[in-house]
């Protein structure tokens, strides 16, 4: 009974130091998520995860669930809270869905469709970003990157590497590569290292095998990220927004 | 009872999302019995009158398209955001990584296969935006229809909603930014 807490009034099991996430993960509850995969230290940046915690707004990723304590998740409140975060990643970036090899593969779509995200809302940037295509096998388009870092920890934590970083800060942060010319060419990134998979968006992608599904047919064009709302409606108006 | 009154545009786009609002076939003979078509190019009516929707397809790259779209705004009770480039700009906001000079020169002077390289100038070309731009920072949008282009079937939706009074909604599974 003490290694208890509720999440939406359903009462989940945690171990001692377990997040919020990781329980709710284990329990097969979704709370919307980017820079988050379990087995990586968490880096709580992207704030999908916003949950509220007896009453104060908190990142489920970082979070020790403790006994008895008190979790809203999926409110209207905060999927609202949520998309919103949503379209500042897709307006800061060059999110032009159609010209992308990862459309269909996306996590970062996948969420705009969960959360049912019609617009951008805000101006779009449109910023300058490098694109290097400098490696044999793999891609680094940065217009896409929403700087999760999972690529970063992939690449430490697993590979036993240190090819990427993030530099700079707030809205000017970018990828680095670690290598004498900056070009992900000259780095020891390897074809099969798990930095060259676990991203979440087209910015880091695989060369030569862009369409072997083809669009329409691919992970979440059949499955939703959370594999429960599928046959909810979208409304095409959208809903009044923070900043009205 | 009168005919509900729908105009349409192609503003930066491809006329994809014409072309697949053409997909919903035979049902747009049963559309026709409640609805006309005002300014579009499917009548070649050139200025948009008083009309109950406005479908706009496309984002805005030129002077004239932001003239259209204002048009549009002024005289449809209802203006619809149609596809990935009337929302974010789509395929043309590519451009958006280089300047104007440098997109001209490309197109008209050194492309592969450019026959007597000339940038054009004559006067009744409207001028380029320094950027493409979505619909929804120039107007006030009512309603969006996600896709690249959207379905023949989610037209055929929201037409129906909207004639039936309701609010527009799609189901999840057709939310496409692709
Ligand atoms: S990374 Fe994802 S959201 Fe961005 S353009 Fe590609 S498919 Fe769209
Ligand atoms: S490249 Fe991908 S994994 Fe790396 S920080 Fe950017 S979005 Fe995240």
């Amino acid at each position: 009974m003490s290694n208890m807490f509720f999440i939406d009034g359903q009462e989940i099991a945690f171990t001692p130091g377990q997040t919020i996430m990781d329980a709710a993960l284990a329990a097969g509850i979704y709370i919307p998520h980017l820079c988050h995969k379990p087995g990586l230290t968490p880096q709580g940046s992207c704030k999908l995860c916003t949950v509220d915690v007896d009453g104060r707004s908190a990142s489920a990723c970082t979070l020790p669930a403790t006994a008895g304590m008190k979790v809203d998740n999926n409110t209207p409140a905060l999927q609202e809270v949520r998309k919103t975060l949503l379209q500042m990643l897709f307006v800061e970036g060059n999110h032009l869905c159609p010209t992308c090899l990862k459309s269909g593969d996306c996590t970062l779509q996948a969420l705009g469709y969960h959360l049912g995200m019609l617009d951008g809302h805000f101006p779009p940037f449109y910023p300058l970003r490098e694109v290097d295509a400098s490696h044999p096998d793999v891609l680094l388009d940065r217009d896409r990157c929403i700087v999760c870092a999972l690529c970063v920890r992939a690449s430490r934590e697993v590979d036993g590497k240190n090819v990427f970083a993030i530099g700079r800060r707030g809205a000017n942060a970018r990828l680095i590569v670690n290598s004498p010319s900056g070009k992900l060419g000259d780095s020891d990134l390897a074809a099969d290292d798990l930095a060259a998979h676990i991203c979440p968006v087209g910015a880091i992608m695989p060369k030569n095998h862009g369409f072997e599904v083809p669009i329409g047919r691919r992970t979440f064009d059949l499955h939703s990220v959370a594999e429960s709302d599928v046959a909810t409606p979208v409304t095409l108006k959208k809903t009044e927004h923070h900043d009205e | 009872m009168s005919k509900i009154r729908i105009a349409t545009t192609s503003l930066a786009g491809c006329f994809g999302c014409h072309m697949s609002f053409l997909d919903m076939d035979e049902r747009l003979v049963g559309l026709l019995e409640h609805v006309e078509f005002n300014r579009s190019p499917l009548t070649d009516i050139k200025h948009c009158g008083p009309c109950d929707i406005g479908l706009v397809e496309g984002g805005l790259c030129n002077a004239e398209n932001v003239h259209v779209l204002r048009e549009f705004r002024q005289q449809c009770k209802i203006l619809i955001a149609v596809g990935a480039c009337a929302i974010n700009g789509g395929v043309p906001a590519m451009r958006n990584h280089y300047e104007v000079q440098e997109c001209l020169e490309e197109a008209f002077l050194h492309g592969v296969g450019v026959d007597n390289p000339m940038i054009p100038s004559d006067p009744e070309l409207p001028l380029l935006l320094s950027k493409v731009h979505p619909l929804h920072e120039v107007v006030r949008v009512d309603y969006y229809l996600p896709g690249c282009p959207p379905p023949g079937d989610a037209f055929f939706t929201i037409l129906s909603d909207l004639l039936a009074g309701k609010e527009p909604s799609l189901p999840k599974a057709m939310l496409h930014y692709d």
